[in-house]
């Protein structure tokens, strides 16, 4: 059995269908990217993959567990948004990833310090340590993104949600991000969902490419049906693994 | 150039902001200086020499009978009521406010109760305050506390609510239970709200504070003005209301430069 487990998920809102018979198997370790028109409910396969909300229809099982309830630990999030808390420093958001399990959500003494220590760690891998004390709306958008990454993996959850984390990002920023991502995937071995309007990035970082369209299409009625999984690509090798030379061709090809 | 992109330099700004005030003194000075030269005992409007010599009088002669200085003790009298009014209310108003703002269990049940019980004038209530709580002290802290609560709660539970969706989502991925969400994100969060908030219900504060004061009381700068009004004693009336427009005027400066120091990451949003 695979690890996220996605059967016959239905989701509408006030009777108005937005996701339709979504079936998905995906492998621990593996990144989806997600991609569809705006609006096609991209955003809200992701809070039901968050538990955020529950689905009409249909269940969503991580590792063979009953359906999620409510978020938790065990799933990670960021959004393109609004994704680190603005009234702590960019040290204490990293802790935060770890005290808010905490009785009163905070270290004391001795743990505190070995908290601080850790962050502080992480800090300097994800290139934000000489920010440390600063808070978060003096960061540029680059930086608050790769803080909510480091504050989501601090919690070192099983999957991790992203929601369009590099939309708001120049082109520039983008590809450090990237890189950046791709490294701590290789760290973690997480799994990955990321919602992407740019295709290029959706192929470029991730495993699986799925796609999120309205299969039937009611001209008179545009919102008369849902949105379902029209395409699912295999991305790695940039998309095109089928081009890929498998065999020996004894041929002789340019050094 | 349009008229919404003109701005003052430095020193206009400051002879603007100052204008108003130098207006307002000048017309009362021609205004007190024309009836005084048509009848010199007239009381209404009293030469501003006058007013600084009542002020003088008040601020440092104690009284007769008592011994002590009763504009001090006034103020001490007021400032207290005032500040135990406030205090119930703003904690009260934090509390209900967090709660509703986060439960939608407590929303269901208090929102629309808090709504309706906003509308009840609390002057109205008064009567009914002096027949259940006497014409003591707690009286008039009550009523502070009756008329601004409600305020405080709809405005706080507002607040809470205005707390982006993703925030709190983001401490529940990070294993937050409620009451560390409520603790370590919602609270942070709403107390500068809750100073703003504080500052925009001073002025109802004073005026309950004052209006109690002035129907049943022995003492504070409510009494005291109602009290010598029988006298036509204008000269003290001004002194009082200018000093309790201070005041005021203080505190809520105070309160600014408060959530200024004490919530650093708001920025200039404040
Ligand atoms: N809580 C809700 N109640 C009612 N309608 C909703 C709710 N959430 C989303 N919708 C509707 O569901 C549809 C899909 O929304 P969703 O945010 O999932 O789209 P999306 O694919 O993420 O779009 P975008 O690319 O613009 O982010 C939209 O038409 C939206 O109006
Ligand atoms: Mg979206």
């Amino acid at each position: 059995m695979s690890f996220v487990t996605v059967r016959d998920l239905f989701q509408s809102y006030g009777g108005r269908p937005i996701l339709e018979r979504i079936n998905l198997e995906v492998e621990e370790g593996e990144f989806v990217s997600i991609v569809g028109a705006s609006g096609c409910g991209k955003s809200t396969f992701l809070r039901l993959l968050l538990a955020e909300e529950q689905p009409s229809r249909g269940d969503i099982r991580i590792a063979g567990a009953e359906p999620a309830r409510e978020p938790g630990r065990e799933r990670g999030v960021v959004f393109q948004r609004y994704s680190v808390f603005p009234h702590m420093t960019v040290r204490e958001n990293i802790v935060a990833g770890d005290s808010f399990t905490r009785p009163l959500g905070r270290f004391f003494g001795a743990a505190r310090r070995a908290a601080l220590r850790r962050a502080d760690e992480t800090l300097a891998r994800i290139g934000l340590a000489h920010v440390a004390d600063a808070y978060p709306a003096t960061l540029s958008g680059g930086m608050q993104q790769r803080l909510a990454i480091g504050q989501a993996l601090t919690a070192r959850p099983r999957i991790l949600l992203l929601d369009e984390p590099f939309g708001a990002l120049d082109p520039g920023t983008r590809l450090s991000m990237h890189d950046f991502l791709t490294e701590l995937r290789a760290q973690t071995g997480m799994t990955v969902f990321m919602v992407t309007h740019d295709l290029e990035e959706g192929f470029k970082l991730g495993d699986r490419v799925i796609v999120f369209d309205k299969p039937r299409w009611d001209p008179t009625d545009p919102e008369a049906y849902g949105a379902t999984i029209t395409y699912d690509f295999d991305a790695r090798n940039g998309g095109i693994p089928f081009q890929t030379i498998k065999e020996e061709t004894h041929v002789l090809r340019p050094a | 150039m349009r008229l919404i992109n003109r701005r003052p330099g430095r020193v206009l700004t400051a002879f603007l902001a100052a204008l108003p005030f130098v207006l307002v003194m000048l017309a009362y000075m021609v205004g007190s200086d024309i009836r005084l030269a048509e009848n010199p005992s007239d009381k209404l409007m009293p030469a501003p020499a006058q007013i600084a010599a009542t002020a003088e009088r008040l601020l440092t002669e104690p009284d007769r009978r008592s011994g002590r200085i009763l504009f001090w003790y006034d103020t001490a009298v007021s400032l207290k009521r005032l500040a135990i009014g406030v205090g119930l209310a703003a904690s009260t108003g934090l509390i209900f406010g967090l709660l509703i703002g986060l439960l939608p269990h407590i929303r269901a049940t208090f929102s629309g109760f808090v709504a309706v019980i906003s509308m009840v004038p609390p002057l109205a209530l008064l009567p009914i305050l002096f027949i259940v709580f006497g014409l003591g002290e707690l009286s008039k802290v009550v009523l502070i506390v009756i008329g601004i609560t409600p305020f405080l709660i709809r405005d706080l539970s507002q607040r809470t609510l205005e707390i982006p969706r993703e925030q709190i989502v983001k401490a529940e991925t990070l294993g937050a239970s409620t009451f560390t969400i409520a603790l370590r994100v919602a609270l942070p969060q709403v107390l500068p709200r809750l100073i703003q908030s504080v500052r925009l219900s001073l002025g109802p504060a004073w005026l309950f504070l004052i209006a109690a004061e002035a129907i049943a009381s022995d003492l504070g700068l409510g009494y005291r003005i109602f009290l010598v009004r029988r006298y036509l004693a204008m000269d003290v009336i001004l002194t009082y209301v200018i000093w309790i427009t201070l005041l005021a005027f203080m505190i809520d400066w105070a309160l600014k430069v408060l959530a200024r120091r004490a919530f650093p990451w708001t920025g200039a949003s404040l």
